[in-house]
């Protein structure tokens, strides 16, 4: 017969109340229980959690609001299934708990496309998905598949939207016109010294310092000019942002007048009546981010979840509360004329028109440009 | 009577705790900052010497090491001046209630410490309040730049670090015989020269105390840099933030980690060696 703690319990109280147990080993026994009850509830926890509940990690603000009321819910309600939910301000600090946590604890990230994909492979924290239960994944765009499939044929992540780093401008200082003919060179005007702003990123930096001196961002050939470049903006500016809400919140209260930004967090901005607008300059730094799945997750619930994700009425509605257009290919699936709006939104489902970071050329010099962009951003 | 035996067995659970949880993660940091950095994220347990000798060599972190040093001194001493005038007043005052006086002093506490140090943003931000007023007085044409400097910075870490200050004092004040100002102002000081001759030398403990307290925790802050002052605001901790959780090279975040815990730690060495830890631990036991 198979006893339960409690009824173990009960009986060694019992057999101490009948004077049948001397003190101490009541005390010993008793001691031992809860300290055998106290090391396994972190992974008792974890256990029962395990088959009801799937971890999502991602860039909280008004993309995951997004993804919650139009994605989350909605399969919740649906399967019974929860998520629970995470958020990170930069990708990297989640690159770091996940590096000092045990396999499963976190399972879904909202990821910054290729670029990121890598470190996640480097890691040796990735997954292998089983496309045959991701049946939605056929709608998904072949151009953004395809630079995850070069670096590993297995899929371990789904494409989910894409949008640009362009630039965001106050329309009360700034005329479009202006903004049209200065481009990148807006974020080194010293007509605007003190209220530049600018994505504390390495590759933002460097991608737009490439663009002000008519550098290619993919094939730099003097990346001491380009720091040059970063150094002229980093004097100028104002603050460098860290997060989405950092940047809005920077805008709507004008305390920067020009920036790069993210697509979707400018459209925000502009559906609350800010008088913010926003450009793609020649070469605007186009990206993606995708649904990665980490290596000790519950395969099947994480695959099911995603091929939620990806159902055209999820994404879309996805899509237009996060205001980035979705990963579905557009010539298999009609989006709604408010996603063809959207600012980077590629009509062709080629991704022709848009400048996406080359991975392996950023990966091979990701270490070092890091380590000066941190160093020049504190002033060196 | 006094049991060896029983005397380690009742230290046992804090050592244990004191050597899985302090003296272990220390230790495990320390071996990393031999280990062999490969690309980010990724580390090899290859030994080398080159975190140390890149630290050594590299002007950029003894500068970095420097401010730090001089902002934690600078913060520490004012937290020292502002706030033993409010340690004294609560001590001296003959308020019945004087137990409200020290509970005001705790209250901030009860607020998250990152949502105090963004309220600094709505203060001396651009369309904070003191701008907003002091255009709208006309005193001014346009907003002055006091966030995002190294002074909001200091501001931040006052506003975080006074009530350490103020309780190390009020504790040392508390400490003191009266009967000795009596004894003071019988032989005929005045209330100026008591308070020199007496009560501000037997309080000094306290206030160095605070001092000390306030030092290692300015010194050692991440997140006030981060959101009250810019890039070249950033003290050493900003540092160990960017190289483990931006570039991911966690030997030379682990380096940088254990050079910032030697150096507060010689600190509180010189401090213990002349004025005693007792006093630290009575001040944060209020």
């Amino acid at each position: 017969m198979k006893l339960s703690t409690t009824k173990r319990l009960e009986r060694l109280h019992d057999r101490y109340a009948n004077g049948d147990l001397n003190r101490r080993s009541f005390l010993t026994l008793t001691a031992a229980a809860a300290t055998t009850a106290g090391l396994s509830l972190p992974w008792a926890g974890r256990a029962l959690a395990a088959g009801t509940e799937v971890r999502f990690d991602g860039w909280g603000g008004v993309v995951q609001e997004a993804i919650d009321k139009y994605a989350f819910q909605p399969y919740t309600a649906k399967t019974g299934l929860k998520v629970v939910q995470g958020t990170f301000g930069d990708e990297n600090e989640i690159i770091t708990k996940i590096k000092t946590s045990k396999p499963g604890d976190f399972q879904v990230i909202h990821s910054s496309g290729v670029n990121y994909y890598i470190k996640y492979v480097n890691a040796g924290v990735t997954s292998e998905l089983n496309e045959a239960n991701i049946p939605n994944l056929a709608n998904v765009l072949q151009p953004m598949i395809e630079p995850f499939r070069k670096l590993t044929p297995k899929l371990s992540a789904v494409p989910y939207d894409y949008g640009t780093t362009g630039l965001a401008y106050n329309t009360t200082v700034i005329s479009p016109e202006e903004a049209k003919e200065k481009g990148a060179g807006l974020l080194a005007d010293p007509k605007y010294a003190g209220k530049i702003g600018g994505y504390a990123d390495m590759t933002t930096r460097v991608w737009y310092a490439a663009l002000a001196i008519g550098q290619d961002p993919n094939a730099i050939s003097d990346i001491e000019a380009v720091w040059a470049k970063v150094r002229e903006t980093r004097d100028l500016a104002k603050k460098f942002w860290s997060s989405g809400a950092e940047l809005m919140d920077l805008l709507s209260k004008g305390e920067i007048v020009v920036t790069d930004a993210w697509s979707g967090r400018v459209a925000a901005l502009q559906d609350q009546g800010h008088p913010i607008g926003y450009l793609d300059p020649a070469g605007s730094y186009a990206w993606m981010e995708d649904m990665l799945v980490l290596k000790g997750s519950p395969m099947a619930e994480c695959e099911e979840l995603l091929n939620f994700m990806l159902d055209p009425a999820t994404a879309i509605a996805v899509a237009e509360g996060q205001s980035y257009p979705p990963s579905l290919d557009p010539t298999k699936v009609k989006l709604t004329e408010k996603i063809e709006k959207l600012p980077a939104f590629d009509p062709t489902g080629t991704m022709s028109s848009l400048t996406f970071a080359d991975p392996i050329y950023w990966a091979d010099n990701e270490d070092a440009w890091t380590k000066q962009w941190d160093r020049i951003s504190k002033g060196a | 009577m006094y049991n060896p035996r029983l005397a380690w067995m009742l230290v046992a659970p804090a050592l244990l705790l004191l050597v899985f949880f302090l003296l272990l993660p220390i230790a495990v940091m320390a071996v990393y900052t031999f280990f062999t950095f490969i690309t980010a994220g990724v580390e090899a347990s290859t030994l080398t010497l080159a975190n140390w000798h890149e630290f050594l060599t590299d002007g950029y972190y003894h500068g970095f090491l420097l401010k730090t040093i001089r902002v934690g001194a600078l913060t520490a001493a004012i937290c020292g001046v502002l706030g033993y005038f409010p340690a004294y007043f609560i001590w001296a005052t003959t308020f019945k209630h004087k137990w409200l006086l020290l509970l005001l002093l705790i209250v901030p506490f009860w607020i998250s410490f990152t949502i105090r140090t963004f309220s600094w943003i709505h203060i001396l931000g651009e369309q904070g309040v003191i701008n907003v007023t002091l255009l709208k007085l006309g005193l001014i044409n346009a907003p002055l730049q006091m966030l995002y400097t190294e002074g909001a910075v200091i501001m931040g870490l006052l506003h975080f670090l006074l009530p350490y200050m103020i309780l190390n004092v009020y504790v040392s004040l508390e400490s003191i015989d009266r009967t000795l100002i009596s004894a003071a102002r019988s032989m005929g000081c005045t209330s100026a020269q008591a308070f020199r001759e007496v009560t501000l030398p037997l309080s000094l403990p306290g206030l160095a105390a605070g001092l000390l307290l306030c030092f290692v925790l300015a010194a050692g802050s991440y997140v006030t840099p981060q959101l009250l002052g810019s890039g070249r605001d950033a003290l050493f901790g900003n540092l160990i933030y960017d190289t483990i959780m931006g570039q991911l090279n966690w030997p030379m975040g682990a380096t940088l980690s254990i050079v910032l815990f030697v150096i507060l730690g010689f600190f509180a060495a010189i401090y213990t060696r002349y004025m005693g830890m007792s006093q630290i631990v009575k001040g944060l036991g209020g």
